[in-house]
């Protein structure tokens, strides 16, 4: 049954023959991060490890950490104790500047160039050509504007132009900080087509975001309140914990659960 | 340090400010406009108007590019840009030296035209060749683009990337021998002005000014601008920091 539903389903992503080379062990391992920042601490703690090809999803509300912790993964935080591994290394590596793309929540481009100029530009950091920044263009769908500059686009179209250019290196760990914030339904959709295919084509995936109704999309969910996990498992997990089946009532519930006390107790495991 | 990612970050600063025809402009047609003002404020062409108007060739490179890069590489900075490329396989050095390179090829283009404004149309009298006072203001103008993108560092919005001019720039316009010659300064203000760069530029422009061939003075003046481009550089990379709190 099971071999069944992955021929139907297309590529199974845990097969190496599809992946290439397995990385051995997690694409990333978080262990007792702690980052504290003006005598506050921010992150407290927290580990967690993803498998290649794998979507986790951070949740929580604003102010709980996500973007430190993606800051963290990235490797541009200062941590104040535990260690972060992507792929093996130290966050931050050299090694690891054209494997781990990073897109930041609100979109660090170049508002006063086309929208091509800016992925050409990103692709040529990488060292690669036009043929590459046009299908990353391509990919976000943004074809049609390709030679727009991109502080006259949308919102949403400047962060998918931003999502464009840390696509183009095609890396092998994407960290997706709150990407679909302003997107509408539809592309909201294609987006989240484009990091299954991404996951599927082998890429670990990170995605922050506090839409609860995304969370349904990802592998894998981590809950985030106060500078510590206060849930880690399966959608189908969370929900079952919480005895409902709506993603927004499950996070209102563990939220207040994690605030009335029980917080080191609550990991689901899955 | 990679040519390709200097080259295409050079290529990309061009490219924004070939978008912007304003500043473009003014790059280009404010040094003639003072230039101008200049001439009519000493009553033409002469000897005074041969002095000052050789100086200020050196001087409008030096204020424009200051500005124009801090409040760039401050723009790069707020808006995310810097953080990400540095998460990328680009090195400091590209960044600052595509700065470099990118003003600098601006500057050539500022200086040619403000030369020939001041040579052919306000008849501008040097004992040295032109090319000489050309050359001076393109190093001038990358001294403006080392100090701005240093100063950016300490600037977190452009308002305050402005004050840096009063502090930075107008001291070294006021002290370079040009209000009162150097030898009139009291003891300590002629010892602070020696160790400012733009009196050394000064000096090397009046050298062309006074003799038709280069002169030691003015390879040593030269020597100290280029080495303070160095120095500043050098500066702003160590403050370029990949993680941040």
């Amino acid at each position: 049954m099971a071999t069944h539903s992955s021929e139907i389903n297309g590529p199974d992503v845990n097969d190496p023959a599809i992946n290439g080379p397995a990385i051995n062990g997690p694409a990333i391992e978080v262990d007792r991060l702690t980052v504290r920042r003006g005598g506050r601490t921010v992150l407290d703690g927290i580990g967690f490890s993803c498998p290649p090809g794998s979507i986790t999803g951070l949740l929580g509300p604003s102010g709980s950490g996500k973007t430190t912790l993606i800051r963290a993964l990235v490797g541009v935080q200062i941590i104040t104790d535990g260690t972060v591994t992507m792929l093996g290394m130290p966050a931050g590596s050299a090694a690891l500047r054209s494997r781990v793309g990073y897109v930041t929540q609100s979109p660090s481009v170049y508002s006063d160039l086309s929208v091509a100029e800016n992925v050409r530009y990103f692709a040529a950091v990488f060292g690669l050509g036009t043929a590459e920044a046009d299908r990353a263009i391509d990919d976000v769908g943004l074809s049609t504007a390709a030679r727009q500059v991109t502080g006259s686009l949308s919102g949403g179209q400047r962060s998918r132009v931003s999502l464009a250019c840390a696509l183009v290196a095609r890396p092998e760990v994407l960290i997706l900080d709150e990407p679909t914030v302003g997107q509408d339904p539809l592309l909201r959709e294609d987006l989240w087509d484009r990091f299954h295919t991404e996951a599927a084509g082998g890429t670990t995936v990170i995605v922050s975001s506090h839409v609860m109704d995304e969370a349904n999309r990802c592998d894998r969910l981590l809950l985030l309140r106060e500078g510590t996990i206060i849930a880690d498992g399966t959608p189908a997990d969370i929900l079952s914990r919480a005895g409902t089946d709506s993603m927004d009532e499950a996070f209102l519930s563990l939220i207040r659960h994690s605030m009335a006390g029980g917080r080191s107790t609550d990991e689901v495991t899955s | 340090m990679s040519g390709p990612i200097l080259l295409a970050t050079s290529g990309r600063i061009l490219r924004q400010l070939r978008r912007d025809r304003r500043t473009i402009a003014m790059l280009i047609v404010v040094p003639v406009l003072l230039l101008f003002l200049l001439y009519y404020m000493f009553d033409g062409a002469g000897q005074r108007f041969d002095g000052v108007a050789l100086v200020m060739l050196g001087i409008f490179p030096f204020v424009i590019m200051f500005l124009v890069t801090s409040i760039a590489m401050l723009r790069e900075r707020t808006s995310g840009t810097l953080e990400r490329l540095l998460t990328t396989p680009a090195a400091k050095p590209d960044l600052l030296f595509g700065y470099g390179l990118a003003f600098g090829v601006a500057a050539d283009v500022q200086g040619a035209v403000a030369c020939a404004a001041a040579y052919w149309i306000f008849d501008l009298r040097t004992a040295g060749p032109a090319y000489l006072v050309i050359g001076i203001a393109v190093l001038n103008a990358l001294l403006g683009v080392a100090l701005g993108l240093l100063c950016s560092a300490f600037a977190r919005t452009e308002f305050q990337a402005v004050q840096f001019l009063p502090l930075v720039v107008i001291p070294q316009i006021l002290l370079c021998g040009l209000f009162v010659p150097r030898e009139e300064m009291a003891g300590w203000l002629g010892g602070l002005s020696r160790v400012l760069p733009l009196t050394h530029a000064v000096e090397a422009l009046q050298q062309v000014g006074l003799h038709p061939e280069p002169t030691a003075v003015m390879w040593r003046g030269v020597g100290i601008v280029g080495g303070c481009v160095v120095l500043a550089l050098g500066l702003a990379a160590a403050t370029l920091r990949r993680r941040t709190p």
